[in-house]
Parts: structure tokens; C-alpha cells; sequence
């Protein structure tokens, strides 16, 4: 176990050496940099911004800037924002807690949702509810969330007046209950489109196990329904959804572009797209970093926590 | 339309001159005992709290380092510049005692000699007092090598900076230098103290928690989200008058126009009420919708350096086939104002009298016939193996524009001109591509003044053209001797009665030579909730809260 864990660990040292030389590279390339907004500033001049090129070190070639990143990153060291002046890991940090609360809310909302819609659906195969639901499903994935999100204020913010137009919560209330109040549009926007992914996934896992022997076998042993459906049904069929939870770890940590830009929300999304507009490379590549890193440990926990449940499964 | 458009006109140029005179009368009162009495009864009644949003994220709080527009928003509420634009184009004073002119012995007569006095009895945020040597510092570190300074322009002629008291100081200028009164007017000042023992002036504890000596305080910043800035109870001047202001980031126009419907936001800042929404916006009921001017005109701009463009007939046949009405009606909503000029409308250099744009066909028709441009066998008109035809670029993706473009190229096609349309990337058009002159015609907003100087040199000075060898932004490569002159003229003079005479006259100029097409000055549709007051359009700066001591709830 512990040397699969250390080559698995080797590897992804690689594969993040080979993102980040990528990403580096890539964003480099795009035409535009980050003293590009300051052109059309009154009063700038290209000699300026020449100037301030150099002291920031932007003038030197691609490679040796890349290299310079990666030294101060292999001891710690991600660097500063072009923006705000500020350490990477801090900016990265000031976002974290907008997205845990929002992203944490709707993910636990449509595992669970979704994880029960799915198995009832499987249970009452070609049932009215399992129709219905599959409809539902199909909208909710084709309903844009931009759009869904805007009907949604209209619906609760402007015309009802129940909800918040927007917002993480009122300054100068810092309460609980603010917070709450807040969360709850952006948070069902957000689980509808993953009720939907979680309850056809879970749907399709249950009717395999359903029809498993041993679900046949724990019947004509007498076993009551409801022990079938928790101790044998459930329990296998929620094995595959450990994978699909380890590939969500990055996605509740990465934030929603769109679902927090119509709602305001502060989280890490944004951070992504506003940084990636200004240039702002050292927390673009931070943001870069910090993602591979977690696409790999999510997997790698994921398969270690498969291993440990299901023994027919060896890591090695 | 047109005349709800002129009602509008007319109620914020009202609007305007009550400003006027309230920003002088507190102007008057400034370092009086009686103003600092004054200030702390405005301020003992501050109260309430403000949210004002942008669409742009602040994020830069060293005023003199590299920043954009919207970081002039928090500025104007933390710092203070010596002296500011009211919306006439007239200075007032701030941090000054009185704004340094040639009539006050403030500037020499040959405009070498500057010699400033500041107001008594300032102090910052933390406390401590305001003093000639922290103008002194913030001139100096915007020129210091070693600092990330946002501008160059003036600063290099200045030198000698000597402090003769608390409240004087002067220095001297290598050359006469006119915006630099306006270069002065925004330039903020930042405290000394704040620098003590910093060796690198780039990467201060300032730059996060800056101090000023601004109507607010700098409270606490979330990022990505809000920024809290509270009264400055010891505000030198009158205000503040709201207790707390919220500058608040709302990443989508769609979104901050929503949430202005909705009542969460009281005052739309930066990128404003978009024009699509201008007849909704004006019913809602208690906001107050209103559009202001600002400094940035579009224009087909003309590559002087082409075969197709060198006679001032085909200019003016051009111009004449621009239909600028329905452009600026079926596209635009009707929110920007159809201009002959590069200056703001609202500005006091302004030339009023400038010859009227008419959409004739038949007139383009007969001057290119005129000037012997005969149509070819594919109907492009043709002149000594010139072709009447060229390109025209401006941003991919910039759905109005290319609405535009279509157009354009719609009438110029009646008239025997081929105009292709070849769109890049903003990046793209807007770098080498732009500034080496690579197009035949753009399509631009372009604000050509020096912050609110009306020099513009930069753009339309013919030793200001990359492309022929210069560094500048005269990206058109307009060449003549007449408007070098007038510039020349105008940068080194320091009496603003004779300025507007020469500018006027440079406007004429152009306007007769036509390097480029005018066809309107930008407009924004701004919205506040009716029980704020004291926003007002001011032209001469870039953003809304170059006022924002006067901001209150009523």
C-alpha cells in the first residue's frame, strides 16, 4: 500500500512539472500581458511601461522566467500577484471560504438528492417518478445555468422579494441566518445541474447491482426489503460514485464561473477568470497549480478509499 | 427621441452649475478656522451608508503605482490630489491653500517656476500632519527609477523640489510644460511616514492598508468582493457625509443592473446602465436615470499613410457617406451624441461652431467625380491605378462596432468605395498592429487629451507617429505643419482664456482636414436611488466619485 501510494506520488510530482511548464508556457504566449491594461492609461507611455517590464523582470526570456518560477515554487514560494501586490497563497486563501461554503452547500446537496432520486428510480424502473425524473434530469442538464440563475433573482429577488438579489451576505450583518439567506439561490442553482449528473449516474449504478446474484440470493434468504435495499443494494452501488465524488474534489474547490458571477459570489471561479483577464499570471498559475494538485490527490483518494471498501479491488 | 435627449441635456447642465458652485463655496471655506469647524459639524451629521458598485474589481491602492479606472474610485475617496476639475474645467483647490496660476505668482510667466502653498492644519488618516514634505515625497518616488511609477509624462521636466515650510514648496521645470496642472490634478498624495524604513517602495505595507487624506477612511477590503471605507471625522474640507461607503465589485453589467432594480446597490458605478436597458432604466421608480458625457469619441480613423486617403476630397466624400444617425440610433439606443470634434462637448475648450456632418450620398458621389475618382468595371471607383479601397479593423467580438462596420461599408459601397472589414482580437488590434499603423481605417474610441489638459500632442503631433519614426500615439501618421504649430502653441501656454483660443482654432483644423471620421461622443447612462445626492457628471475626470465628500442620503 504505502509504495503504491509513494509511486503514485512520483507520479504526479511529474505530471505537475509537466502542467505547469504548459500552463506557464501557454499563458506567456496569449498576445496582451499584464502591463497591456495600462496603454491607454492618460499619461503612460510606452518607455514606461518598458520601464516597468524590467522591474518586474518581464523583459527576460520565457525559459528563464519559467525556471525562476519553478525554484521559488519548489521551496514554497508562489509568488505575488501582479494585481494586488499580495502573496499568492493569500489571495488564493481570501477566496477559499466563499467557495467551501458555496460549492460545500451544493455539493452536499445533490450527492444527497441525487443519490436518492437515483436509487428510487432504479428501484421503480419504467415507474411514472423514474419518467418524470429522467425528463427532469435532461432539462436541468440543458437548462444554462446563467439563464437559470437570472430567472431565478427575477422569480425570488425582484418580483417576490423573499431572497437576496445576490450577494455572499449584507455588509455589516455578519450573522448566520444572513448567510443562509444568501446561499440558498445560488446553492440550488448550482445543485440542480449535479442532482441531475449524481441521480443518472447512481440510477445506472443501482439497476447494475440490482440484478447482481447476490441481491437475488439475499432475497430468497428472507431478508427483509429495506435490509436488501441498505446493506447489499446501496452499499455496492455506491462504490462507483467514491471515483465520481474523488473527480468532484477539484470542481468544490475550483469554484463556478458562472453561477458566482451572476450571483456575485466572491469565490474562487472568479478569481480564475478576473486574474486570467488581467494577466495576472502568478495567480493564474497558482490557481493552475493548486487544481492539478487536487485532480491528483482526489483521484489517488478516491482509489485508495475504493481499495479499502470493496476487496475484490488491489491498488497494486 | 431627440427631444427628451435635449431635456435630459438641459436638466444635468442645471444639475452641473449647482454643483459649480457648491464645490466653490467649499473651496472658499477650505483652510479658514471656520472651514475645520465647519467640517466637523458636516461630519458630526454624517451618516448612513452608501453602495456604490463597479464593474471592474479595485485593486490597486498605491495611487502612484500602474492602476486602471475603477482604482480611481476608491482615490478619490481615500487620497486627495492638490487641486481638482470642477465640472466647468475650472480648478478648485483641495490640498492647496489656492490653485497655483500665473495671475497669483503661483507659476512664473514663463512657466519654469512653480511655487505651491498648502492648506494649514491637515492631517492623515493615522493622525499625523500633512505636511509640504509628503508632496514632496509623492513627486519624488513618481519619479524615483527604482519605483513601478504610473507616469512619466511632465514629471520628467520637474526637478529642484525644495520645501520651504510645512506649507510651501517649489520646484523648477526643464521646459515649459501646460498639463502639468492637470497631470498635478491627479496625483494623489500618499504619506511619507508610510515609507519609513521600506526598502522596497514597490512591495509597502501601504500598498494594502493605505492611508490618505481623503474624505474616508480605508476600512477592510474583501477580496474579489467589497471594499469598506468609513468617515474621515477629520475631513479638512466639507463632508463627508455618509458614514460608512461600500465600493462594491459586481462582475456583469446584466447582474449590476439587476441588482440595482432590485435595491441592493443605491449608486451604479463604472460601466454603468447599459444602453439596451436606457427606456427600462428611466421607469423605474425611485432611481433617478440620467446620461452623461464622457471624454472618449468614436471615429473611423484613416491611415494617412495610404495611397487610397491623401486627397482631401476622398476624406470628405467619405464623411459624407458615413450615415451617423442611424448608427448612432438603431445601435446605439441614441445614448451617445453625434460630435465633429475630438473634445468633449462639455469641455471648456470645446469649439461649438464646427462645420455641421450631413449624410448625402450625391454630395460623396460628386466630389470623388469631382476629383476624378471613376468607377472601374466592378464598380470601385479607381484614380491613377488607386484603388477605392481598404480595410477596416477594430475589436473581434465588439458586436456594436461590427454592427457599425456594416453599415459603414453598406453606404460607402453606393458610392463606388470598397471597404473590407479584417477584425482581430483585442489584443492583437490593439498592439503592434495599432500602434505601427498596419491598418487602413479603424474604428476607435479614442480619448486624445492629457488627462484633462486639452493637449494632444500624443495623438496628433506629426513627430508622434511610430510608424515615421516616432514614439507617441499618432497612430494615424497625420502629418501637418499647421497643427505642430497650434500644439506648440497651446503646451506653453499658462493662461487658460489664451489656451482655448488656440484649441478651438486646432479643432477647426482638423475638422476641415478630416484624418479621421468623427462620429460620436461616448455617452454613459449612470443611475443612482432618488434619495442619494450629489453625484454629478464632470467630464474632466474619469470616474464618479471624483466628488464623493459631497455624497449624501437624503
Amino acid at each position: 500500500m504505502l509504495r503504491y501510494i509513494l509511486s503514485r506520488f512520483g507520479q504526479s510530482l511529474l505530471l505537475l512539472l509537466i502542467v505547469s511548464f504548459i500552463g506557464f508556457a501557454v499563458l506567456n504566449l496569449a498576445p496582451g500581458g499584464p502591463l497591456s491594461q495600462f496603454a491607454l492609461s492618460p499619461g503612460m507611455t510606452q518607455e514606461q511601461i518598458d520601464k516597468i517590464a524590467a522591474q518586474m523582470g518581464l523583459d527576460r526570456p520565457l525559459i528563464v522566467q519559467y525556471f525562476d518560477w519553478l525554484r521559488h515554487m519548489l521551496v514554497g514560494d508562489w509568488g505575488t500577484s501582479y494585481r494586488d501586490g499580495q502573496p499568492v497563497l493569500h489571495v488564493i486563501g481570501s477566496h477559499l471560504f466563499a467557495t467551501l461554503l458555496l460549492m460545500g452547500t451544493a455539493t452536499s446537496i445533490s450527492i444527497t438528492l441525487g443519490s436518492t432520486i437515483g436509487i428510487f428510480s432504479a428501484l421503480r424502473r419504467r415507474s411514472v417518478f423514474d419518467y418524470a425524473m429522467t425528463v427532469a434530469s435532461m432539462v436541468a442538464l440543458s437548462i444554462p445555468t446563467f439563464w437559470f440563475g437570472l430567472i431565478a433573482i427575477y422569480i425570488f429577488a425582484l418580483n417576490l422579494g423573499w431572497l437576496p438579489a445576490g450577494n455572499m451576505y449584507t455588509v455589516g450583518d455578519g450573522s448566520v441566518l444572513n448567510y443562509l439567506k444568501h446561499l440558498i439561490m445560488p446553492a440550488c442553482v448550482l445543485a440542480l445541474v449535479d442532482v441531475a449528473v449524481w441521480s443518472r449516474y447512481m440510477r445506472t449504478s443501482t439497476l447494475n447491482v440490482i440484478n447482481q446474484d447476490f441481491v437475488r440470493t439475499a432475497r430468497a434468504k428472507g431478508l427483509t426489503r429495506r435490509r436488501v435495499l441498505f446493506k447489499h443494494i446501496v452499499g455496492n452501488s455506491l462504490v462507483p460514485m467514491i471515483t465520481l465524488a474523488g473527480l468532484q474534489l477539484p470542481m468544490v474547490l475550483g469554484g463556478a464561473l458562472v453561477t458566482e458571477t451572476v450571483f456575485t459570489w466572491p469565490g474562487m471561479g472568479r478569481l480564475f477568470l478576473d486574474s486570467l483577464g488581467y494577466s495576472d499570471y502568478p495567480v493564474v498559475m497558482g490557481l493552475l497549480m493548486a487544481s492539478a494538485m487536487l485532480v491528483l490527490i482526489g483521484n489517488l483518494a478516491a482509489d485508495i478509499a475504493v481499495a479499502l471498501i470493496d476487496p475484490r479491488i488491489a491498488l497494486e | 427621441m431627440t427631444d427628451d435627449k435635449t431635456q435630459k441635456a438641459h436638466l444635468s447642465r442645471r444639475q452641473t452649475l449647482m454643483m459649480m458652485g457648491a464645490a466653490g463655496a467649499a473651496g472658499l471655506m477650505g483652510p479658514a478656522a471656520i472651514g475645520r469647524d465647519q467640517a466637523f459639524a458636516a461630519n458630526a451629521d454624517a451618516n448612513g451608508q452608501l453602495i456604490l458598485a463597479f464593474s471592474q474589481e479595485p485593486t490597486v491602492f498605491n495611487p502612484l503605482m500602474p492602476h486602471i479606472e475603477v482604482d480611481e474610485g476608491v482615490y478619490y475617496a481615500v487620497f486627495d490630489p492638490l487641486f481638482d476639475f470642477d465640472p466647468d474645467g475650472e480648478y478648485f483647490p483641495i490640498l492647496v491653500a489656492e490653485v497655483p496660476t500665473v495671475a497669483n505668482g503661483g507659476i512664473s510667466e514663463d512657466g519654469l517656476n512653480w511655487r505651491i502653498k498648502l492648506k494649514e492644519g491637515v492631517t492623515w488618516h493615522d493622525g499625523t500632519p500633512f505636511t509640504a514634505e509628503d508632496v514632496k515625497f509623492s513627486l519624488e518616488l513618481t519619479m524615483d527609477p527604482d519605483f513601478r511609477s504610473f507616469r512619466s509624462t511632465g514629471y520628467k521636466f520637474m526637478q529642484n523640489i525644495t520645501v520651504v515650510s510645512d506649507t510651501e514648496l517649489t520646484w523648477e521645470m526643464s521646459e515649459p510644460f501646460a498639463p502639468m496642472a492637470a497631470i498635478l490634478a491627479s496625483t494623489y498624495i500618499i504619506p511619507k511616514h508610510a515609507f519609513d524604513g521600506v526598502e522596497d517602495k514597490n512591495s509597502a505595507p501601504f500598498s494594502n492598508a493605505p492611508i490618505g487624506t481623503g474624505p474616508f477612511k480605508f476600512k477592510e477590503r474583501m477580496a474579489g468582493d467589497h471594499i469598506e471605507l468609513e468617515a474621515n471625522a477629520d475631513y479638512h474640507m466639507d463632508g463627508p457625509h455618509l458614514k460608512t461607503l461600500i465600493i462594491k465589485y459586481v462582475p456583469d453589467l446584466n447582474v449590476m443592473y439587476t441588482q440595482f432594480k432590485s435595491g441592493d446597490i443605491d449608486v451604479i458605478g463604472l460601466q454603468y446602465i447599459s444602453p439596451d436597458h436606457l427606456a427600462e432604466a428611466e421607469k423605474l421608480p425611485n432611481k433617478i436615470v440620467t446620461v452623461a458625457g464622457t471624454a472618449t469619441f468614436e471615429s473611423i480613423g484613416l491611415n494617412m499613410t495610404r495611397p487610397q486617403f491623401q486627397e482631401l476630397a476622398v476624406r470628405q466624400a467619405l464623411y459624407a457617406a458615413l450615415d451617423k444617425t442611424s448608427i448612432i440610433d438603431a445601435l446605439y439606443y441614441g445614448v451617445p451624441t453625434p460630435t465633429e470634434t475630438y473634445m468633449p462637448q462639455q469641455s471648456y475648450y470645446y469649439e461649438p461652431d464646427l462645420p455641421k456632418h450631413e449624410f448625402s450620398l450625391e454630395k460623396a458621389r460628386k466630389l470623388l467625380d469631382d476629383a476624378g475618382w471613376v468607377p472601374g468595371a466592378d464598380g470601385v471607383r479607381e484614380k491613377d491605378g488607386v484603388r477605392l479601397s481598404f480595410t477596416n479593423s477594430t475589436t473581434a467580438g465588439n458586436h456594436l462596432r461590427e454592427q457599425a462596420q456594416q453599415f459603414i461599408q453598406q453606404t460607402f459601397k453606393e458610392v463606388g468605395v470598397e471597404m473590407t472589414i479584417k477584425n482581430l482580437p483585442p489584443a492583437v488590434m490593439w498592439g503592434d498592429y495599432w500602434m505601427n499603423s498596419g491598418f487602413d481605417s479603424v474604428v476607435v474610441g479614442l480619448n486624445t487629451l492629457s488627462g484633462a489638459d486639452p493637449d494632444t500632442s500624443d495623438y496628433f503631433m506629426s513627430t508622434m507617429s511610430p510608424v515615421l519614426g516616432g514614439s507617441g500615439q499618432n497612430t494615424f501618421a497625420y502629418q501637418n505643419p499647421k497643427v505642430d504649430e497650434l500644439l506648440i502653441k497651446g503646451a506653453a501656454s499658462f493662461v487658460p482664456e489664451d489656451r482655448r483660443k488656440i484649441y478651438q482654432e486646432l479643432q477647426r483644423v482638423i475638422r476641415d482636414d478630416l484624418p479621421f471620421l468623427p462620429v460620436f461622443q461616448y455617452a454613459v447612462i449612470k443611475g443612482r436611488k432618488d434619495d442619494v445626492d450629489g453625484p454629478a457628471p464632470n467630464v474632466n475626470n474619469r470616474i464618479e466619485t471624483w466628488n464623493v465628500r459631497d455624497w449624501k442620503r437624503t
